[in-house]
């Protein structure tokens, strides 16, 4: 029990990568950008195939994990923003084709990492750790890292003006900011993320597959809901990445919780939307209770 | 210091809802020039300030600022020239951001923004100093996310943010019409004096007539889209609501001023 609860936080950790990806479109830019499905699995088909294939280093080849979700975004982003397609749709698009062109790049629908060395390997090997600790121990420095740049990007004059984008895009643009560009950007270091993810999942995992990030935009919304609801409102914005991150150890450990329980892994995705529709309309049906029992037929 | 040259707009081309919203306009601006606009609705005051501030391409014509021709120039480089406020006062502010973070975005107005800090401590302290002199309490809110000030305060703050960096040209669109009275004098006053102190050149839309009378070494008038009425100095100050009036009535062929100008006086 306890050593698939350590599992579950160590996903939990690894997905917080892509949850703050999803964070930065989703909240900061206010973009549900469903580019996430196809970038994840893009940047784990890419990561396997510089590993098995090329033989790669693979703490390198997760660079070119986070490369392959940033060009994944790029497109997305430049589809929004040149051509003014709605960015849901342009996400979608890109989401879609990544499909194809995963299989294209793995050459079949799943490659197995099972004799080849990971990030996770070397910490394992040479401690003798099990591969859910080193997947905690590697995941909380790559997060905290992830946190601590983040946390400094956006507080730099160029973050500045890209959370200002998403907050009032007239104003920024009156201020003397290229909108499309700061969008283009944003979903370029959102998608590196997502990608990066990607990658060091089929790294933990030990095996790439064309499905793999099937779902990835709703986990990660529903990782961002969970964990304002854990956290609350905060103001600090590391916090509120903080809390997103711990929004997804929660998911993953619920999912283990119920897996335990016997549900079937197939189910989890309905559970997912659930908790994400739930969380979405229960302000909204708060609200209308609260204006409905206000009322008053007499005027009092 | 700016020069509008033949400047057409005309919005649905070729579709029954076709607007001729600027027609041929031609204005030269002075510097230090405070011109305040007025004229009837769809008269194209909202439409000239849009077009020089870059919202939408004109369709022909020039327009050139301080020697430089913006004609072509995409919104967000024109923002370098100009300052703005608009009508909503929802508008100018990121209400999800801190008041001096505002000031901060405001402070780059047209600068190359890069991977320094984007507000620096020095910053901060000339911010305090500058929102102390507004009066408004802002300067002990500085963290406060602007979201949770009051409109006029939004519209006071919009204002300071405009011109934060020294503007070669302010556009106030009816910056105070979505305020209450007391709070619109309040705000108009503040917009008089950081004209006069930075001694800026600005063009400023408004249906009241009192304030376009009152406000301004300059006034215009405008219906279909072009200048019909130009009154500057001594002159303007001899005006009366009553002239206005009728110019307008004749400007527009003897139809009635329409009720919005009438109410505002």
């Amino acid at each position: 029990m306890f050593t698939a609860l350590l599992g579950a936080v160590s996903q939990g950790i690894l997905w917080g990568v892509m949850v703050l990806g999803v964070y930065i479109t989703y909240k900061l830019l206010d973009i549900p950008d469903l580019t996430a499905d196809g970038s994840f699995a893009f940047g784990g088909c890419v990561c396997a195939v510089m590993i098995v294939n090329f033989n790669m280093n693979p703490l390198f080849a997760l660079v070119f994990s986070t490369i392959a979700g940033m060009i994944a975004g790029f497109i997305t982003g430049a589809l929004h923003t040149i051509f003014e397609i709605p960015a849901i749709l342009a996400g979608i698009l890109t989401q879609i084709s990544l499909w194809s062109i995963n299989l294209r790049v793995m050459g079949k629908s799943n490659v197995p990492l099972l004799k080849t060395k990971t990030i996770f390997s070397w910490l394992t090997d040479t401690t003798g750790i099990s591969n859910a600790i080193a997947g905690v121990i590697l995941g909380g420095i790559i997060i905290i890292l992830i946190i601590l740049i983040l946390y400094w990007f956006f507080g730099t004059e160029l973050g500045s003006a890209l959370r200002a984008t998403g907050n009032n895009e007239a104003m920024i643009r009156a201020l003397g900011v290229n909108t499309a560009h700061t969008k283009l950007l944003a979903l370029v270091i959102s998608n590196g993320l997502i990608g990066l993810s990607g990658g060091l999942i089929v790294q933990s995992q030990k095996y790439a597959d064309i499905n793999a990030g099937t779902g990835a935009i709703v986990i990660g919304l529903a990782a961002i809901v969970i964990g304002e609801v854990i956290i609350g409102r905060v103001i600090s914005f590391w916090m509120k990445l903080t809390s997103a991150v711990i929004g997804s150890i929660v998911y993953f450990v619920i999912r283990g919780i119920v897996l335990q329980f016997g549900m079937d892994a197939n189910d989890m995705k309905v559970l997912s939307a659930v908790i994400v529709a739930l969380a979405l309309a229960l302000p909204v049906i708060s609200a209308k209770i609260r204006l409905n029992s206000a009322y008053s037929p007499k005027g009092e | 210091m700016l020069e509008i040259l033949n400047v057409s707009k005309t919005f649905n081309r070729g579709t029954i809802n076709e607007k001729k919203a600027l027609n041929k306009l031609s204005l030269h601006l002075n510097p230090g020039d405070f011109v305040t606009i007025i004229g009837g609705n769809g008269a194209g005051k909202s439409t000239m300030l849009n077009m020089i501030a870059g919202v939408y391409p004109i369709d022909g014509g020039r327009i050139i600022i301080d020697g430089v021709d913006i004609s072509r120039m995409p919104e967000y480089k024109r923002a370098k020239y100009i300052g703005r406020v608009f009508q909503d006062p929802m508008m100018g502010t990121s209400a999800g951001m801190q008041i001096d973070e505002n000031l901060a975005l405001a402070f780059r107005r047209g600068e190359s923004r890069g991977l320094s800090w984007g507000i620096k401590k020095t910053e901060k302290e000339k911010y305090k100093e500058i929102l102390s002199k507004l009066d408004l309490g802002l300067q002990t809110r500085m963290t406060s996310k602007v979201g949770l000030l009051s409109g006029g305060q939004r519209q006071a703050l919009t204002l300071l943010m405009a011109t934060l960096k020294k503007p070669k040209l302010l556009l106030l669109d009816e910056h105070t019409a979505a305020l209450d009275p007391k709070t619109a004098k309040r705000v108009l006053d503040l917009t008089e004096q950081i004209v006069d102190e930075q001694n800026l050149t600005a063009m400023m839309v408004t249906h009241n007539m009192k304030d376009a009378l009152n406000i301004g070494n300059r006034l215009i008038m405008m219906h279909s889209g072009r200048v019909i009425y130009d009154v500057s100095g001594e002159e303007k100050k001899k005006l009366k609501v009553e002239d206005l009036l009728r110019k307008f009535e004749e400007a527009s062929g003897g139809e009635f001023a329409n009720d919005r100008m009438m109410l505002a006086n």
